[in-house]
């Protein structure tokens, strides 16, 4: 027994001795590394000439952390990770047990979602629930929404479209020319926007029919700036890159939310406040999120659900089963496309102005990249993408305390991008296939049972 | 010029008539003919290379043939020529459904998943072409029902009952040779095309698979054509063996005929070229003597 007590403790010294030995070598390596990159920075000084600035107290800092963290690394997070490992391996595999909250989540989170306008309203007041209604509830689920339409095509079928915001530009544009030329109302155009861009969808479809993988990105990314390009330039229809504005807002029953005395506020006897119009816009945006996870779910216990998923894996076994490849991947493009249009149309409404601008790439590679990290076809895992990934950039907006560590003139949006992208890179290494990379079946004999990533296919174009 | 070919056909599913493929430069078959009958199971056997997964490529629209004409003739009486469907509609309207060399199933989905999309085209009709289902049309949920049922029956012909909640990359390989045949029996095909089903089989897994193509012929009334290497199952369960050999046919008959064809010995051994030209003599003379032999 006390033999054993002092093999550990004698392990435990080694382990010790060991880390601090690496810990001393990262320290080197680092200071190798920034010795002239941060010890030394040169300035100009008030004749024009060059100075030579030593920080050595910031090279400290940064061979210390360096240090420290290799350190810990090695002395506590290896060993515990190795353990952690050992210990799965050695456990039988534990049938995991059920709780109510694991069963009914969805339902509990649609739920929570309902009364977030309120709570918001309760909590911080009328004024100022509009931040967080606005920004960080529609916002998050204008990506969610996209995010789900994009999945039918990407997730489901396996085609990779890179040009996803030019369904999302259609829909806009479709909205804000046809209310502002013909006057229609929000309620009239937005099915009709989600069939232009369902049109379009298999206007883009078709020339891509035969391709896969890369090429089918690649025509897909051109078809994107195609539209975008022709919005831009089409300047007596859509304004160029002034772009529409004073778009319609949309109605709730025909009653405006504006300060007339026919308007919401007044008609409920509440005090004039545009937080009415973005709670009314919160639900609505709900709504078509929940639509288009409802025709999600609902399409995949269908044949053409199945047939996407199918095409998915292989497309040529699809074939040999009489599965008809070129109406199937057209609906996964029209599918996809249509609920890109809502989306659409619900942002130039909330927005009131659309200009080209808004459906640049970047775009398209954030809701696709909302896909992926979401793990592809899997709805719950790209809702927790789209609320890291977009609640995640706006909260930056918030962190005003940053400005107290890295002096006043740090502003944390600047560094979004940068947080967002190695974001995405811990997210991949830690999870190859996603928040949730197994997928649900839609059918079964005896049990529902969730297939591993492992074996479900990307698609191949 | 075809050699012991039962003078009884009556009834041929599938007619394959101076069938052609050229590609590029290489003639992948010149000028092939044969008939399948209804009922029985036909095996296409050759050589390495002699073009038989082309011969297949061509009957199930994978390939369209430079030259030559494949009729199937359903039980209905309804004919389709099908070097001019596309691929596709072959197993949908002509009913003639394949399994791959090289195992294609959708790994990611159940093997219960598998089954159910090779019931697709059936499903897509009774749900209305998704709009009535997505409205949860009644009709829809008793097809479904049945479709679940048809997978069932068809698990349990193939054994898979077991792993029906599996994915079916999980599946064992004779596991997976048997679920792409089960998953061809659920398209309802009349006619079906197996490209060398006992590749890569042990002796026991090859022995239920000959119980399964049997069982399916009787209890079905579906046609198999099938290419294999391994003759035990060949000469076990086939009715009719066509030996093709760089893209010509060089035998056609019953199996015990092929099997003493010389010019098929000839094809599998190999012979001296002067040899050929003995044996085919020899053939001669005792066809001439017996009045020609395979009956």
């Amino acid at each position: 027994m006390a033999n054993v007590a002092s093999t550990t403790a004698s392990a435990g010294s080694e382990l010790t001795a060991r880390a601090l030995r690496e810990a001393v070598f990262a320290g080197l390596i680092t200071l190798g590394m920034f010795v002239l990159f941060v010890g030394l920075k040169t300035d100009q000084n008030i004749r024009n000439e060059l100075i030579l600035t030593q920080r050595w107290g910031l090279l400290a800092a940064f061979v210390a952390i360096a240090m420290v963290g290799r350190f810990l690394m090695v002395a506590y997070v290896q060993p515990r990770l190795a353990q952690r490992k050992g210990a799965k391996a050695a456990a039988p595999d534990v049938v995991k047990e059920e709780t109510f909250f694991s069963r009914n989540w969805s339902k509990i989170a649609v739920v929570l979602l309902l009364f977030y306008p309120p709570v918001i309203v309760a909590l911080v007041g009328v004024q100022g629930s509009l931040k967080w209604v606005d920004n960080f509830g529609i916002q998050i689920l204008i990506y969610v929404m996209l995010a789900w339409g994009l999945n039918i095509v990407v997730g489901l079928a396996g085609l990779l479209d890179l040009g996803y915001v030019a369904f999302y530009a259609v829909g806009a544009y479709s909205y804000a020319l046809l209310s502002s030329y013909f006057g229609l109302s929000f309620w009239v155009l937005l099915p009709i926007a989600g069939l232009l861009a369902a049109c379009w969808g298999v206007i883009l479809g078709f020339p891509v029919l035969r391709l896969r993988g890369d090429y089918l990105a690649i025509v897909t990314l051109a078809f994107g700036e195609i539209i975008r390009l022709v919005l831009i330039n089409w300047t007596e229809v859509t304004k160029g890159t002034f772009g529409v504005s004073g778009i319609a807002k949309a109605t709730l029953f025909g009653i405006k939310f504006d300060a007339t005395k026919d308007g919401f506020a007044a008609m409920m006897g509440l005090p004039i406040s545009s937080a009415y119009y973005k709670i009314f816009l919160f639900y609505l945006i709900l709504g078509l999120a929940m639509l288009t996870a409802f025709v999600t779910i609902r399409l995949r216990r269908m044949p053409i659900g199945r047939a996407w998923e199918a095409l998915r894996e292989d497309e040529i076994a699809c074939r040999s089963l009489g599965i008809n490849t070129v109406t199937t991947k057209l609906t996964a493009f029209a599918t996809g496309a249509m609920f890109g249009g809502f989306a659409g149309s619900f942002f130039a409404v909330r927005q009131g102005f659309v200009s080209p601008e808004s459906f640049v790439f970047l775009e398209s590679a954030v809701i696709l990249a909302i896909v992926v990290l979401g793990g592809m076809g899997s709805l719950t895992g790209i809702a927790i993408a789209a609320v890291v990934m977009i609640g995640g950039t706006e909260i930056l907006r918030e962190l005003t305390f940053l400005k107290m560590i890295f002096g006043p003139a740090f502003t944390p949006e600047l560094y979004r991008m940068l947080i967002f992208g190695l974001a995405m890179v811990v997210v991949m290494v830690w999870k190859p296939r996603g928040f949730v990379g197994s997928r649900e079946p839609t059918a079964f004999l005896r049990e529902r049972r969730a297939i591993s990533g492992s074996f479900t296919k990307e698609g191949h174009g | 010029m075809a050699f012991g070919t039962d003078t009884m056909t009556k009834d041929p599913i599938l007619k394959v008539e101076r069938l052609s493929m050229r590609f590029g430069g290489l003639m992948a078959i010149n000028d092939f003919s044969f008939e399948a009958e209804r009922g029985e199971i036909t095996a296409l056997i050759g050589p390495n290379g002699a073009g038989k997964t082309t011969v297949f490529n061509c009957i199930t629209g994978f390939y369209k043939p430079t030259m030559g004409m494949i009729t199937m003739r359903q039980k209905s009486g309804a004919e389709f020529l099908l070097e001019r469907l596309p691929d596709f509609e072959i197993t949908k309207k002509a009913k003639v459904a394949r399994t791959f060399q090289n195992i294609r199933m959708f790994s990611g989905l159940t093997v219960l998943e598998n089954l159910l999309v090779a019931q697709h085209n059936k499903l897509m009709r009774a749900s209305g072409y998704t709009i009535l289902g997505l409205f949860g049309f009644p009709a829809y949920r008793e097809a479904s029902r049945e479709s679940i049922e048809l997978a069932r029956h068809w698990l349990e012909k193939a054994s898979l009952t077991e792993r029906a909640d599996d994915p079916a990359g999980d599946l064992p390989y004779g596991a997976q040779r048997r679920l792409e045949i089960a998953r061809a029996m659920c398209t309802g095909p009349e006619l079906l095309c197996l490209d060398e089903p006992a590749a890569g089989l042990n002796p026991r897994e090859s022995l239920a698979l000959n119980a399964l193509l049997q069982e399916i012929r009787r209890d079905t009334g579906t046609s198999i054509l099938l290419i294999e290497h391994d003759m035990s199952v060949v000469m076990e369960i086939s009715d009719h063996v066509v030996v093709l050999e760089y893209g010509q046919k060089i035998s056609d008959g019953n199996p015990d005929f092929v099997k003493n064809d010389p010019r098929v010995i000839a094809a599998y051994l190999g012979v001296e070229d002067e040899e050929v030209e003995e044996v085919i003599g020899e053939i001669e003379e005792i066809e001439g003597e017996h009045g020609g032999p395979g009956q």
